[in-house]
This record gives structure tokens, sequence and C-alpha cells, in this order.
């Protein structure tokens, strides 16, 4: 039931050093997109994948590509290594362990797109992964399979490596870019969307960390191999950082629409110290929680997941047990989006502020009758009247948890403690 | 002082990126090593001088982002996520218990000047919670026994 392609080299010695990483196979897909000598053949490999994109929104890659606007030069490619959201540690594995395939899987990317300068955004406190991936660019220059017409064919790209400093909201695309071009990271209005007018104003492929490392594999095996894997909308192989009350926490490879209970109990090790699960949060913090009985029925690919009312996200399942107030716990995801709001606009700067200090009250004990029906309307106001999709991504956890769990905050205001005493 | 080394790299990253302005995020952090782990108003002129651009602009970029400290810091900075997989399995107690070790309250620095504690937001690394940076290194799995440990260690 786990697949071993995008994990393959995790736990193989020195698997961060480029002769292990061509010895395993590494920097073929690279030679055969050269030798045939087609980016449009690339795009439309990637495009009858079906892939999408893994950084949250989900969008088909293939789609995205396809609207760079022709003849427009010099483009540029980002690959999203910001990795923000709560829960999720799946790009970090592959940039400490597999940096050759993140790095292979931009250049191919690249190639497919006309690129000729790609960028690396990564996250300012993932240290080990910048180093690894600093040393594995050096030697993929060193290799010739970067720099100036890489391995005689012709074909020039530079690729820079830059480490943000700590804006969750840099994750956003269009903030990200912001930052990248020196300054504070705020989101851009769209459109124009990136691949018509992005950084530094010319077309921009922005794609995250996961989404490139799948395009080698898809170039070298094709794309009904990748199809034989998930569902038509869904297809293929897709990483799933587990964390929270399960036994064995981590980053797993499975196919996409493999069901969560075979993830939560198989592959994790079911319940931590067999206290019954009360929540799961199947894509990260900005993915809406569902009661655990209920997600035990559905399976990890876009359209299950939209079915009982969530969504896949970036693949952070998060599982919560019986024990944990949940209050508590949304009044801390509050705290975040409160924090990492960059302040633009005001549904959601001041939208975060207040849904936070009404939590906090609840959480307190001063909670009153009034503050649910108020915290539904804040979130009203917020959602879909955002600048951008962070105030939307505030909303999730505070408004599926009242209409999911709303006796947990009743009890709260009513008694002025926890429904449980965990 | 900005030190010749990181100017020249300033300077080289500048020359890297389509737009030189790109290496503003670089140059902060270069400077905030040579100031000693913090970012004063001299630092930011500096910074703002060699990247030719208004230190207001500089002086907003440095504030908007958690990693650049706008005050003196201790020798280590001890940085512990809270957010919700760590705090599913108890990192707000392991907040307390660091702030009782080193008598301080989250964002303050230890009266022998050699730790900063910082409450911090997702760090990444949710499968091996609950868990804290130390100035560049990740330490995972924690325990009451192992921060007594890992700080020890440290000078
Ligand atoms: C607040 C916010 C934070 C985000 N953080 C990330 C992130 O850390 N990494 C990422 O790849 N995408 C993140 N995204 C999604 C990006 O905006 C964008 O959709 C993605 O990088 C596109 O790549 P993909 O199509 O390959 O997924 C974030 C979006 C929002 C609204």
């Amino acid at each position: 039931m786990q697949t071993n392609v995008l994990l393959r080299n995790v736990g193989v010695a020195d698997s961060y050093q480029i002769e292990t990483y061509v010895q395993q196979g590494g920097y073929q897909a690279l030679a055969k997109v050269l030798e045939e000598g087609q980016p449009s053949k690339v795009k439309e490999v990637v495009l009858n994948s079906g892939l999408r994109g893994r950084g949250g929104a989900g969008f088909p890659t293939g789609r995205k590509w396809m609207f760079l606007p022709k003849g427009v030069y010099p483009r540029y490619l980002v690959c999203n290594a910001d990795e923000g959201e709560p829960g999720t540690f799946k790009d970090r594995v592959l940039m400490e362990h597999d940096p050759h395939g993140v790095i292979e899987g931009i250049i191919v990317s690249s190639y497919a797109c006309e690129v000729e300068h790609a960028f690396i955004y990564i996250r300012g406190e993932y240290n080990l992964g910048y180093q690894r991936l600093r040393n594995a660019i050096d030697q993929a220059y060193a290799a010739g399979f970067l720099g100036k017409n890489i391995r005689g064919s012709g074909y020039d790209l530079e690729l820079s490596l830059i480490q943000g400093a700590g804006a969750y909201i840099c994750g956003e695309e269009t903030a990200l870019l912001s930052s990248l071009e020196g300054k504070r990271g705020h989101p851009k209005l769209k459109p124009p969307f990136p691949a018509a007018q992005g950084l530094y104003r010319k077309p921009t492929i922005i794609n995250n960390v996961e989404t490139l490392f799948n395009v080698p594999f898809i170039v070298l095996n094709g794309s009904d191999w990748y199809r034989q894997w998930g569902t038509e909308l869904s297809p293929g192989i897709k990483l799933f950082s587990v964390s929270g009350h399960v036994e064995r926490p981590g980053v797993y490879e499975v196919p996409l629409s493999t069901p969560i209970r075979d993830l939560v109990y198989d592959i994790c090790g079911g319940p931590k110290d067999g206290v019954p699960l009360k929540a799961i949060i199947p894509g990260g913090s900005s993915t809406r929680m569902v009661r655990a009985d209920v997600a035990m029925e559905a399976r990890l690919d876009y359209e299950a997941l939209c079915d009982v009312g969530s969504d896949l996200g970036s693949g952070a399942v998060i599982v919560v047990n019986e024990k944990t107030c949940l209050v508590r716990l949304v009044a801390r995801l509050a705290g975040f989006y409160r924090h990492e709001s960059c302040g633009k606009c005001i549904p959601c700067r001041e939208g975060t502020d207040w849904m936070y200090k009404i939590l906090q009250r609840i959480e307190r004990g001063e909670g009153r009758a009034e503050d649910l029906p108020l915290l539904l309307d804040i979130c009203n106001n917020i959602a879909g009247k955002s600048f951008c999709p962070l105030g939307d991504a505030a909303v999730q956890p505070v408004r599926s948890s009242i209409e999911r769990f709303g006796e947990e905050y009743e009890f709260h205001i009513r008694e002025k403690r926890c429904m449980v005493d965990g | 002082m900005l030190t010749d080394k990181s100017k020249e790299e300033i300077r080289r990253i500048r020359g890297e990126y389509p737009d030189p302005d790109s290496a503003l995020l670089p140059a902060l952090y270069l400077a905030q090593k040579d100031y000693g782990g913090w970012l004063p108003e001299e630092a930011i002129d500096a910074v703002a001088e060699i990247m030719e651009l208004a230190p207001a602009r500089v002086g907003a970029m440095a504030s908007f982002y958690t990693l650049f400290q706008r005050q003196p810091v201790g020798r280590h900075v001890i940085y512990v996520c809270t957010n919700v997989a760590c705090s599913l399995l108890g990192a707000e107690h392991l907040l307390e218990y660091l702030g009782h070790k080193l008598g301080v309250e989250p964002g303050e620095t230890s009266a022998d000047g050699r730790f900063t504690l910082v409450e911090v937001e997702c760090l990444g690394s949710c499968g091996t919670a609950p868990m804290m940076q130390v100035d560049e290194h990740y330490f995972e799995n924690l325990t009451e026994e192992k921060i007594d440990r890992i700080l020890a260690e440290l000078a």
C-alpha cells in the first residue's frame, strides 16, 4: 500500500551527494529531455499525467504551464520551498535527503517552460535543507547539469537559492514574489496571474517542491504509469505528513485515494496509547477539521475529502484524540493566523485579531452565549472578503470546529471549563 | 560593522539576480551575523548604503520578518514551537519548563546573557514533536531531561 518512488533515496547513505543520486538513476530524466529536444513534449506528458500542485491548492500543473504567454521572454520558475502550513514537513524531507531530486525536477520543468533562470525560496528556519541544497547546486554546476550549455545541449539555466526569514504569508505565491523582489511579504492583486506577469513582472511559474519533484519520474515513465495510481481527477502518488496522536508519525508516500483509515491505523500504527480519536485535520491547519468517525470512511484524494467537507491541502494529516480540548486547539490556531496576517487588508488583519480574542475569552471561561454567532459572523466577514487566501484559511478551523464540534464550545461557555480534562 | 567579506558577498548576490534589490534578504542575514545576532540602526544604514536603498525601506523589511531581531539577543536563541502538532504533544509545558529554568518569559534574555527564549510558529518538525530550534539546529522529540542535556552543552 505504500509506494517507494518519491522517497526512494531517503535512508540511502549519503543520499544527498551527487554520486549517490546518479548511481540511483538520477539525472536520467534530464538526459532524456535534452536528447529529445522538445520542451512542448515535456509539457504534454505532465499535462496528461494529471499531476496537481502539491502546495495546497491542487491546481493541475500542466495547465498552469500552458498559461505562459507565447514568445514572451525571459521567463522565470520559482520553487516554493517555504513550507509553513502547520502540520506540513514533507518538502523538508525531500530537500534534506534528496536535494538533487529537487534540483532535477527544477531543471526539467524549467526546460519544459523555456526558463533560463530559476529560484528556490526556502524558509529561513530550514538550515539543514539550505546547506544540502547549496552543496547539491554547487555539485550540479560542477557536473554541467546547471549553467551554460547544459551537457552540450545549448540550453542554459541559472539556479538561485534564497532563504526566507520567517513569514507564513511568503508561502502564498504572490507574497513570495514580493519577498524575492526584496520587499515585505505582501500579496499582489491577481490577475495578472504570475504565469502572465510574475517575478520582475515577467511570466513566472511557481510550483511546490513536491510538485516539481514528481516531474522527472513522469518524464521517464510516462503519464499512463503515473495514472496507475489514484483516480481520474486525483492521479498519482502523494506524500502525507502525519502528526499528532498516532503511534508512528512521519512522512509517508501512498497512492492518492488511499483510505485515511489505512494511513492512520496500518501505516502509522493507530491512535497513540490507544486513546480513541476525536478529529482529523486532513490537509494542514487551513483545511476544515472532520469528526474522526467520518474521516475514517474517507479517502485521501481531492474529491473524496471535498465530499466530507474538507480538502487535501498540503497533505498534512493532523490526528487529534478525544482527550484534547478543541476550543484550546482552535484558539492556538487562531493565534497563528493572527500573528501571520500581513496587515495589508482589514478583514484579515482585524478579523483574525477578533477571532483570537473571543476564542481566548471562551477558553478562559469568560465566554458568552452570543460569542458563537459572533464568531461565525466574523468568519463570514473574512471569508471571500480578504485580499488573499490567508483570510479564508484562518476561517477554516474556527468555522468547521463550531459547526462540527459545537457542543464543546457550548459546554465551555456554560460550564466555564473544558469538556475534557486532558 | 559590516565586514569586507559580507560587503563583497552582498555585491556578488546583487549581480546574481535580474534585479539587485533581490539581494536585500541575504544582505540582512549577513548584517545580522556581523552585528552579533541582531540589527541595530547602524546595521540598517550599512545595508541601505550598499544596497542603494532608503534606510526606511530596509528597516521596514527587517521589521516584517520574524527572523530579523531588532533588539539585542543572548549568545544562543532558543525557538520553541507551540503550534498544533507540538502543542498536542505537550509543547506549552516544555516552554514553561524552559522559561522557569532560564528565569525568563518568552521574548526575554536570561540574566547571564546566554539565552534568548522565543515562542514560534510551526517549524516543520511535526512528526518529531515537540521540538525546539537552538540557533541553527533542530532538537526533536524533546523531554525535560533532553532539554537539560542540550542546554548544559551550550556555553
Ligand atoms: C497563506 C498561504 C500560504 C501558502 N504556503 C505555501 C507553502 O508554504 N508552500 C507551497 O508550496 N505553497 C503554499 N501556498 C500555495 C501557493 O500560493 C501556490 O498555490 C503554490 O506554491 C503553487 O504550487 P503548486 O501548484 O505546485 O502547488 C500557500 C498559500 C497561501 C494562501
